[in-house]
């Protein structure tokens, strides 16, 4: 099988459209990834300015409302609940623009590829304020570093303040570092942010390291932490004095630099095991759980031969045959499944911007959550899921054939014609149970619900 | 997922009768046949890995206060004169005193060295010695040695997926909120588009079942968005008493919130509470005959690091702790051999010895809940495993 515009539209971008037409080579498909980012553009975040300020905001009302009595606690109190409001709306706000960056975009590849590393890359909010942060982070660390060099991408990923909040990196000192000496026996190492660095962002977890690595990568990692801007920032006083060897490498040495810490991350970006380990994750996730062992050979001698070029290793996945196989597709995630619907509902991005913040928490996020993804919160930094049986569980196929059934008539003004729908979902080779089904239904919501649960629409 | 989809294909073939049943207003719960065996077994699985030593504390050992530093002042309760039970668990306080609430201290999986939460975690639910071949869960084989199990004989809960139970023999897969109500027309519909997918039909088949067939008369007019439902582990709880009140046998699930790199002391407050929550809610949810015959097993992937790291919390470790409580168990006492935490003591000089296999544990339960035999315990629930001597976990 070879390359079809709407089965790449389909397997490897954000579903068929009655506005947008596919990408009608390979080649544009790549060059969807190149050039300015229209969708973020267009549909923006929230600024880290604007957020770390509230934050600190935010932070110092509560401060002030411990110290407090009376009517003036309350007041606090108030104002604080207030600015907490404001996070969960950005949170929502960024749910709907992520929605809207996948219904109207031109290059669904790249908003696929935006979501798979924002997922290898996971960080979720420890607080109210933090959780709104995660779309801020995948719009300043991923997004701009989807088709360059993996090794530029992990770094971006990993010293992102959010990722060294997330996994601890943020309050991790060395033993013997200046500071701990001086704090005495209160401070001192976290080890979590560098044994996920091995397991899940770079070797996998069959690589070739042991705990040794780990502690020597937590010492190597120590300084690196967030500035009084939510910044990244590097603190030679807290950083292990001495130099530390990763996989048999040496690296650091005093005095302490962030350039030992990123070249340690280049090392392991290049590694053949983060070779195997990445091309075997992209291949599981577009193409499927059980890829063809070539494919995934082909993409990882693509990515050594390049030193990790991910738009040349993107390119090899598209050029191998195994990757147009014929037959059932990935389930599609719940989010995936419900912006992909939103785009063959061609919902006007106004009633999704315009929406108000219950709205969207009871027609998307809640939607999504019993489904089995709760929107920025999987459980662990391994992220969601890749198994299709993980999604199609009695409960989770509930949920999304009642979201089916039941909300494209809360979004849009008119349903389509369920006949009509049919071909605008799923393209030519729609199957004629569908196509009955979208007749024989009592209703249009009834029968629009059905193609969107079909198989063939919710696999790719 | 070969795994899940041999255990719905098993319902799918089923599903051409089961499937109607379920849709007609004739199907009840009553036409089940009588339960496999009699004692309520209830499965938690904590992810995230947690801290043994944090929750059943070993205030009686020298190095204690030293190793778990700013942890060992926490308080809490005296339950023995050498351990002390963590104040977040403290509702449970009743049932130890009952004689319903143990512990089995310093166990662990086969899992050695990595300490990755997600093999530690496949490696707990597979039951096997090592994650080469595992292909199901070790609550799903003894599932498939006991004659009489029916779709409803156990149940995995909640949203997330729960590999323990996985595999050939029959298991509803189901959420407390998640029923489906669609008109006849719809569910005929839904079945043609779906009956040609191995993983969607039985799902959906199992889906209307567990429903219990509410169909819905006329268009679609009442149905609304779906929900994940709030108040924590409350009412998936709730539902697990309330299937074991009936037929179900068998209930798992998940209670996660453990991994506590940093400030323990706060951050381990939130999963203990919702564990202990957990437990009081079985209990009165069951009421007093059937918690008498119940038995709940919490277990984690692993322990933590004995010392408290750089930033008042533990790192990744080996030994830990299970929990036991229900009124089938011999509780009221901490169970396992105890390793000490003297440095030469420790494994790896950095986590608790585990001085037990939290699979034998398991399997001395299931023993006695189901009357499996020793040789199908060691040979097929947990192939390879050396049970060893009779721990008497149960009354």
């Amino acid at each position: 099988m070879s390359f079809s515009s709407d089965h790449a539209e389909i397997r490897f971008g954000c579903g068929l459209s009655p506005q947008v037409a596919p990408a009608p080579s390979l080649e544009a498909m790549l060059a969807g990834l190149d050039g300015p980012d229209r969708m973020a553009a267009r549909f923006p975040m929230v600024s880290h300015r604007d957020y770390w300020q509230r934050r600190a905001q935010w932070l110092e009302l509560r401060k002030q409302r411990r110290k407090a009595s009376g009517a003036r606690a309350d007041e606090l109190a108030d104002q604080a609940m207030n600015m907490s409001r404001g996070f969960r709306a950005d949170l929502l706000r960024g749910l709907g623009q992520t929605v809207l960056r996948w219904s109207e975009t031109q290059s669904g590849f790249r908003e696929r590829l935006a979501l798979f590393w924002a997922d290898h890359f996971t960080t979720v909010g420890k607080s109210g304020p933090q959780r709104s942060a995660v779309s801020i982070y995948v719009d300043a660390a991923i997004r701009p570093n989807l088709s360059g060099r993996f090794g530029d991408l992990l770094v971006a990923a990993v010293t992102h303040p959010m990722m060294l909040t997330y996994l601890d990196q943020r309050v991790s000192v060395g033993p013997q570092s200046a500071f701990a000496r001086r704090k005495g026996k209160s401070r001192g190492l976290n080890e979590n942010l560098a044994r996920e660095v091995l397991e899940l962002h770079t070797l996998g977890v069959d690589g070739p390291y042991g705990q040794a690595d780990v502690r020597q990568l937590a010492e190597l990692f120590t300084g690196l932490t967030i500035g009084r801007t939510g910044t990244r920032e590097f603190r030679p006083g807290w950083a292990e004095p001495g130099e530390e060897v990763v996989l048999g490498r040496r690296y650091g040495g005093n005095p302490a630099r962030l350039e030992a810490v990123q070249q340690a991350l280049h090392d392991l970006a290049v590694h053949p095991a983060t070779a195997d380990h990445i091309a075997r994750k992209l291949a599981v996730h577009f193409v499927s759980d059980a890829p063809d062992p070539g494919l995934v050979a082909h993409m990882a001698a693509r990515f050594l031969a390049t030193g990790g070029d991910l738009r040349a290793v993107y390119a090899a996945m598209l050029e191998h045959p195994a990757a147009w196989d014929d037959g059932p597709g990935n389930v599609k995630p719940p989010f995936d499944f419900i912006a992909s619907a939103c785009r063959a509902l061609a919902v006007a991005p106004e009633r999704i911007e315009t929406a108000k913040e219950s709205q969207v928490n009871r027609l998307i996020l809640q939607p999504i959550r019993a489904m089995g993804q709760f929107w920025q919160r999987p459980t662990g930094p391994d992220g969601w899921p890749e198994a299709d049986a993980a999604w199609i569980t009695p409960q989770g196929l509930s949920a999304r054939l009642r979201w089916a059934m039941a909300v494209p008539r809360r979004l849009l003004a008119d349903l389509p014609d369920p006949r009509a729908f049919v071909d605008t979902a799923l393209g030519a080779a729609a199957p004629e149970p569908v196509r009955f089904a979208a007749r024989a239904a009592e209703t249009r919501a009834e029968a629009v619900g059905l193609v969107l649960a079909a198989p063939a629409f919710q696999r790719r | 997922m070969t795994k899940d989809l041999s255990r719905r294909a098993f319902l799918a073939r089923s599903a051409v009768l089961g499937c109607s049943a379920a849709a007609s207003p004739l199907w009840t719960p009553v036409s089940f046949a009588a339960a496999p065996w009699d004692t309520r077994l209830v499965v938690i699985i904590l992810r995230g890995g947690m801290d043994g030593l944090d929750v059943v504390q070993p205030r009686g050992a020298p190095e204690y206060a030293a190793l778990r530093g700013a942890l060992a002042g926490q308080g809490g309760v005296d339950l023995d004169g050498f351990f002390g039970l963590h104040p977040a668990l403290s509702p449970l306080m009743p049932l130890w005193a009952r004689g319903e609430l143990g512990f089995v201290h310093a166990v662990s999986t086969p899992y050695r060295d990595k300490r990755s939460h997600f093999d530690g975690q496949d490696l707990l639910e597979a039951g096997t010695g090592d994650l080469a071949g595992a292909r199901d869960g070790w609550l799903n084989r003894m599932l498939q040695l006991v004659p009489g199990v029916e779709a409803q004989t156990a149940f995995a809960l909640g949203h997330g997926e729960m590999k323990v139970l996985a595999g050939a023999a029959p298991v509803a897969d189901w959420s407390p909120e998640a029923e489906l109500t669609m008109s006849p027309q719809a569910v005929r519909l839904a079945e043609l588009v779906m009956q040609d997918d191995p993983l969607f039909h039985p799902a959906l088949a199992e889906a209307l079942m567990l429903s219990g067939g509410a169909a819905m008369e006329g268009g679609n007019g009442a149905m609304a968005p779906p929900r994940a439902g709030g108040g924590g582990m409350v009412p998936v709880a709730e539902f697990a008493a309330e299937q074991l009140r009936g037929d179900a046998r068998l209930v798992s699930f998940s209670v996660n919130g453990w991994d506590t790199h940093r400030n323990q002391s706060r951050t381990l407050r939130p999963a203990l509470g919702q564990l202990a929550e957990t437990v009081t809610t079985l209990h009165d949810g069951l009421g007093p005959e059937v918690w008498g015959k119940t038995a709940i097993l919490a277990m984690t992937e692993f322990g933590r690091t004995v010392r408290v790291n750089g930033t008042g919390g533990t790192d990744h470790g080996t030994g830990g702790v299970m929990m036991l409580a229900g009124g089938a168990l011999r509780g009221g006492q901490v169970h396992g051999r105890w390793p000490g935490l003297d440095e030469a003591a420790l494994y790896d000089r950095r986590d608790l010895m585990p001085t037990g296999d939290v699979r034998a544990a398991a399997a001395w339960v299931l023993r006695g809940v189901a009357g499996l035999d020793r040789a199908g315990l060691e040979g097929r629930v947990f192939p390879g495993l050396d049970m060893g001597d009779d721990p008497r976990l149960l009354r």
